[in-house]
Parts: structure tokens; sequence; C-alpha cells
């Protein structure tokens, strides 16, 4: 009973966390990449308008991060206390940019004086597109390996400056700035959202290649990574990942040349980083501190997960139930009635 | 050398973080209550003006609650980063409750907060008061759970020690969760959130007070009400305050008599001690020196009884002392703070009697200098139980020196200087607003958070204009 406990309860909680952190990915996503995208925006009223959009449900997206946090805390604690020494730096540098960008919300409406709300814009824009970049980079070195021996991290302060790394944080930060965009598309309308169609083009053309890129690239850190891509059955796992994100992206391209479509390019999008993020999760399966650290060894003892599994058994879902409704409350579409009147 | 510079660094920094970041929960949980209480009060008598405060200390709270997320957040990964050992060690008991934190608060906070903020004329009244109440709520059970971990770290049981790894595991949770020093560290900062939003709010109110007397005008009826709403509280909570205080300082002697010996300045253990007042404790001479004491008093406040034995600082190893001289003041700092808060409070009561409450411009002024008095109390008190733990993490199981990461002094260094750097802008441009913000008299027909915003179209008449869904319908 135990035994069985033991192998399961992390498998369980792998998949929770793998899915706390893809809902804080895409739901912090379209948020950062709002930020990203004041660099192509720069009419006031407009900003005003995107920012709005995001206003009543920011903290509940970045809550999810601190759950990732606290959950890997708990529940993988070798985990936890390896892969944050071993990104000390790129960890250090995405959470200041957080403070500044979340700040960033509140203050730049509050202050009257053209320099200092071009500051805070300022900070708002730099802030979203570091954390992007750094949770990019917190991905692409997770991926290629932490050396970990007896549970402690042995790597260099620098271990993340690799092309592999630095490129999945440009990645990243398209793909949100994509997640941006269509979110407006979506929420947006008028002059505003024609922009966020033609900027979407640009960044979805680059997000794909990225895609083509990390992929041709990933196999290549591990041959555990390989395997995955030589042997049967795991091929039969990998193998509809890129048929799919074929299909979706014609979606999102289709969705992107109608103009009576307004939901579908983010839908779509949304589709691409659910294939990007499981075909990773499948590549790197069993381990969550690759190359060594499987989820099992990682874990914190079953009467730690269990009794953390129990509540969110109950709690997950009321949490998504008032998440969902507080987005129903904030629907339809977003305006700057004195900009358009 | 290399590593005690490291670990004093990982240690500065994690004091410099969570006393920045310790406020604005406080301040968050405080607030919160106020605007459920503001809010209850407009629908029950439908007298607006508590619609125009509780709209006026909405958008105060919209900043004062960003500001605890982001530095929030920070907490919930320096464990890793700073204090890895220790969270390999704990983290199968600390983990979990703050991932029972995140579930049953954060969410809830930040999932009604929208419609706290936004939502007054998307939702209907009821609705809307409900999601005031869950974001209090939501404060609430946040410091409860908090308060819990930090607790289970002064007053630990309900473990296992694992032999083979070090790692402390949960036997039973009851036990972990209402550790013997739980109930007392809950009530005594719960209170503590309360009375130093209450001065908050007071030290506004008697800012505006002494300006409409400046000008020769009566303060708006906002003004007034706010200011004795935070005088009842002064009054009824500051006292409360102090028995609270104490029955923590009678649990600390129970179960971690070298903290009170710190705090104290005590280095004999004896009976019939008397209480320093003022003095200067020397650890490497093992004394205090310009001691102004009372005779007794010492063991009539810490035991209650005038031959009651207070412990000494003598009775511990060198190396097991927390740092007397940084305890010895900060609890007297907060002790000083709370005795003016009630003696304020009583002031107004009697003020209050004489129907003198809202002329009385020495009170104003007293109000004023002392808002942030509970803030700063607050934070005294901390210091005071967190250096006190000290020289360990977990009390008298794990040291402090075997909890830090193996962090190289150069990041730790970097890290600490981008921090100071980041904090101190965010910090500045938080004040600055709240300062602006409080420079604002609430007046009647008070509007809330959304005043300069764009508006969102209201529901459903916009979307039969816009069919959002259309991408979906082809």
């Amino acid at each position: 009973m135990t035994e069985t406990a033991a192998f399961w309860l992390p498998v369980v909680w792998a998949v929770l966390a793998a899915s706390a952190i893809f809902l804080y990915v895409i739901l912090d996503g379209f948020d950062l990449g709002i930020g990203v995208l004041f660099l192509k925006e720069r009419d006031h009223d407009h900003r005003n308008v995107m920012v709005n959009t995001v206003a009543p449900v920011w903290d509940g997206n970045e809550t999810w991060m601190i759950f990732g946090g606290a959950a890997l805390y708990g529940v993988f604690p070798v985990a936890y206390g390896t892969i944050l020494p071993a990104l000390y730096l790129p960890i250090l540098f995405m959470l200041l940019a957080l403070i500044l960008r979340g700040v960033s919300f509140e203050f730049r409406f509050k202050m009257k004086s053209p320099r200092s709300q071009f500051f805070w814009d300022a900070s708002f824009c730099g802030g979203s597109i570091v954390a992007a970049f750094m949770q990019g980079v917190i991905l692409g070195t997770l991926v290629q390996g932490i050396p970990v021996q007896n549970n402690v991290f042995v790597g260099t302060s620098l271990d993340w400056v690799t092309p592999f790394a630095l490129f999945c944080g440009a990645a990243v930060t398209i793909g949100y700035a994509l997640l941006g965009s269509t979110w407006l598309i979506w929420r947006c309308e008028g002059e505003l959202q024609d922009t966020m169609r033609r900027v979407s083009y640009a960044l979805a053309g680059l997000m794909l290649l990225a895609i083509v890129a990390v992929s041709a690239w990933t196999p290549q850190l591990h041959t555990t990574y390989m395997q995955h891509w030589l042997e049967w059955p795991q091929l039969a796992l990998v193998l509809p990942v890129p048929v799919a994100v074929v299909a979706v992206a014609g979606a999102l391209f289709l969705g992107l040349r109608n103009r009576k479509s307004h939901l579908l390019p983010f839908i779509a999008t949304l589709g691409l980083f659910f294939l990007c993020f499981s075909g990773l999760g499948i590549n790197v399966w069993p381990y969550i501190v690759p190359p060594t650290i499987t989820i099992w060894q990682a874990s914190s003892p079953p009467s730690s997960q269990a009794f953390v599994l129990f509540g969110a058994m109950f709690l997950l879902p009321v949490i998504l139930g008032y998440t969902i409704y507080s987005y129903y409350v904030f629907r339809g579409k977003v305006t700057a009635e004195h900009h358009y009147h | 050398m290399f590593g005690l510079s490291a670990l004093f660094l990982a240690r500065f920094q994690f004091a410099f973080t969570v006393g920045f970041h310790i406020v604005f929960p406080a301040f968050s949980i405080g607030l919160a209550a106020y605007l459920a209480v503001l809010e209850g009060l407009w629908l029950k008598t439908g007298r607006s003006a508590y619609l125009d405060l509780f709209k006026y200390w909405l958008k105060i709270f919209s900043v004062v609650f960003a500001m605890g997320v982001v530095s929030g957040l920070v907490m919930s990964y320096e464990f890793g980063t700073n204090w890895s050992q220790f969270s390999q060690k704990a983290g199968p008991i600390l983990g979990p409750m703050l991932a029972y934190e995140v579930m049953t608060a954060f969410f809830l906070e930040a999932g009604f907060l929208g419609v706290m903020m936004f939502g007054l004329n998307r939702v209907g009244k009821g609705l809307h008061f409900g999601a005031t109440c869950m974001v209090s709520i939501g404060t609430l059970i946040s410091m409860t759970w908090i308060l819990a971990s930090n607790s289970w770290m002064q007053t630990p049981q309900g473990y296992i020690i694992d032999e083979a790894t070090g790692r402390f595991l949960p036997g039973n949770w009851w036990q972990i969760i209402f550790n013997p020093s739980f109930p007392f560290r809950l009530v005594h900062m719960g209170l503590a959130a309360f009375l130093s939003v209450a001065f908050i709010v007071a030290g506004v109110a008697g800012w505006h007070l002494l300006k409409a007397r400046r000008e020769g005008r009566q303060a708006s009826e906002q003004v007034r009400l706010m200011f004795s709403m935070a005088m009842w509280m002064a009054a009824i909570v500051a006292p409360v305050q102090f028995l609270a205080g104490d029955t923590q300082g009678l649990n600390t002697l129970e179960y971690q008599p070298a903290k009170i010996a710190a705090m104290e300045g005590d280095w004999d253990s004896e009976g019939r001690a008397p209480e320093i007042l003022f003095g200067i404790p020397d650890m490497e001479n093992e004394t205090t020196h310009y001691k102004v004491q009372i005779p007794l008093l010492g063991s009539l406040i810490l035991t209650h009884s005038l031959d009651g034995k207070v412990p000494g600082l003598k009775d511990y190893p060198k190396d097991l002392r927390p740092y007397s001289p940084l305890l010895f003041f900060s609890f007297r700092i907060m002790i000083a703070l709370g005795s003016l808060m009630v003696l304020v409070g009583l002031w107004s009561l009697f003020l209050r009697w004489k129907g003198s409450l809202y002329d009385n411009a020495m009170l104003h002024r007293v109000a004023l200098w002392m808002s942030p008095a509970g803030f700063v109390a607050l934070l005294c008190g901390w210091i005071t139980t967190e250096v006190g733990r000290q020289p360990f993490t977990v009390y008298g199981l794990l040291k402090t020196s075997d909890s830090v990461s193996q962090i190289a002094l150069p990041s730790m260094a970097t890290s600490m200087i981008a921090f100071v750097i980041v904090y101190f802008i965010v910090f500045a441009g938080g004040i600055t607003i709240l300062l602006r913000s409080f420079a604002q008299e609430p007046h009647p027909g008070e509007e809330g958070p959304s005043e300069h915003e764009p508006q969102m179209s209201a529901g459903t008449t916009q979307v039969s204009h816009h069919p959002h869904n259309a991408g979906l319908a082809e």
C-alpha cells in the first residue's frame, strides 16, 4: 500500500504541478505579453486599454506562480532546493522584474506628470520583457540539465548563460507577446485591434520558427531526449505533437486573416503553448531536475504529499470556479470611452 | 570568513526582503477588514459617508495589495535560493503549510480582488459585499497559515527526524499546526495588523482635521467619521494587545527562555529580579552596562510573581545566545509605542466624553505623528521574535549556519545590491502614491479606483454589438 502510494503520489503531483505551471504560463503569459507589446504600441490611451483588459485579473494570474513555488517546496523539496540555487541569478532577475512590473500596474494610473508616467510605462514594459526572457532562460537551463551531487547543486552561478537557454529566453518572450496580441484581438476593437492583428502575423511567424529550432535542438542535449524520438513506444507519444502543431498553426493564421474572427487566434495560440509545453514535458519525463533527479527522488514523504493533495482535491476546483467567475464578470470588449467619443 | 560573509548576506537579504514585505500584508489584513466593516455599515445603515470612505480606502488598498503580492512572490522563492538546505530539511513540514496558504488564501484574495476593486457597478451590492468579505477572510486565513509555519519554527513539535537524510518528516499535522506558540502569536499579530491600520487611518484623519482647522472650516463628515472609528480601535484594541503580548511573553518564557533573557538583558538567572529599563547589553563581557532598573519588577512582569525565577543568558553556551543588544532595544521600542497607543486611546475616550474629539488640535497632531507607530512596533516585535530564535532556524534543532544555500559571495552580493535598488524605487514610488492619496480629503461622492481609467464596456449590451465569439462560430 505504502509502496503504491510512494509511486503514485509523486506521479499525481508531477501532473498537478505541471498543470499549475502551464496555467501560470498562459495566464501570466498574456499579461506579460501586454507589457512586451508596449514596445510597439506607444499611444497612451491604447496602452490604458491594454492594461485595463488585465487589471482585474493579473493578481490572480501571478498567484499561480506563488502556488508553483509553494507546491514545489512542499511536494518536491529536493527539486526546490537544487533548482533554485542553480538558477539563482535568473530567478532573482525575474522576481525583481515582476516586482517592477506589478507595481507599475497600479502606479502608472496614479502618476500625473508625463515624466513619471513615462518612467512607470518603461518599467512596466522593461519588467515584462525581462520577466518573460528569464522564464525562458529558466526553462532552457532546466531542460539542458543541472549538475547535482548528493542533492546539492554543484555547477556555477553562470551555468544558464548558454546559447540554448538564451534562445529559449527569446522564444518565450516572443510567445508571450503573441499570447498578448491575440488576447487583445479578442478583448479590444477598432484601431488597436487592427494593430494587434498585424503584429500577430509577425509574432506567429517568429514563434513557429522558434518552435522548429527548439524542437531540433532539444534531442541533441541528452541521449535520453534523443531516445524518445528513436524508440518505440515513446515515438508514439511524441510523434503526434509536430502534426498537431502544424494543424493549430494553420488555424491561427486562418483566424488572423478572417477579420470577423476575434477569439480563434487566442485559442490557437493557447493550443500552441499547450503542445510545446506537453512536448517538453514528455521529453523530460520522469526527471524533475534533468539529468539526474527523478520525481520520486525529489519527493517529500507520502504523508506530506497526501496532506496537500487532500486539500488540493477540494480547493483547486473551487479556485478554478471563482477564477472563471471573475473572468466572467469582466467579460466583453474593453474600450476607452473618452478616446473614441 | 568567506562562508560567514555569505551567511551574513543571506540573512541580511532575507531580513531586508521580509522586513519590506511584512508591512504590506499587515496593512492588507487591517485594511481589508476595515473595508468590509465600512461596506457592511453602509449596506446596513444606508449612510453614504461609509460608502465614500470605502471607496477612498479602496484606492489605497489596490496599491498596498499589489506591493504585498509582488514582495511576497520573492519570499516564496527566497527559501530555496538562500536557504536551500533548510528547504530540503524542513520542506516536508513547512512546504505543505505554504501550499495550503496559497490554496486557501492567496487565490481567494486575488480571485475576488478584481470584483472588489472594479465590480461595484457590475455585480449586485450583496455580491460585491461578499467579494469584499472574501478578500478580508483571505487575508486572515493567510495570516493563520504563515503564523502556524513561523510558530512551528519557534516551537517545533509533531515531527519525526529521518535518520538517513536529517529531514523533518510530519508525524502529526494537528500538533504541527497547533504548536504551543501558535495561538498566542496569531492573536498578537492579528491585533498588531488592526492597530497599525487604525493608526494610519487616525493619522490621515488627523492631518485633514488640522488642515480644515487651519483653513477655518469644518472637516468633512467622512474625515470625522474615520477619525472616530480609528480612535475607538485605539481605545479598545491597544489595551487588549497589551494583554495578548503579555500572554505571548509567558509562552516564550516557557519555551524559549534564552530569548527572554536576551530581550531583558539579564545575564544571571535569579528570583526577585529587577526590570532593567535602560542599559546596553555587552555580549563579549557578559554584562549590561549603564543599567537603570526597578527592583522586583522583572520577576513580576515575566512570571506574575515577586519571587519568580527569570532566566539569564549565562545559563546558555556562548554560541547559543541570541544577540541581546538588538533584542533589548527592539523589544523596548515596541513596548514604548504600545504604551503610547494605549494612552492615545484613553485620551480619546476622555475627549469623546467631553464632546471635543474633533476640536482638540493636540490630539490630532499626536495622531498624525503616531500614524506609523503601529507598523514600527510591529517591525520591532518581528525583529524581537525572529532574532531571538537565533542561532537556529528550527528552534533548538537546526542551526541557521546549516540552513543556508551554497551560493557564492559574488552572486549573493549582486543580488543584495539589486534588491536594495529595486526595493527603494518601488518603496519610494509606493509611498509617494500613498501620501498623495492621503493628501486628498475624503469627500461626499468619492469615486472608486477606476476614476481616471477607461471604462469597461458594460457586459451584455456590448457583447451583442461585438460578438467576440465570432471566431469560433465560423
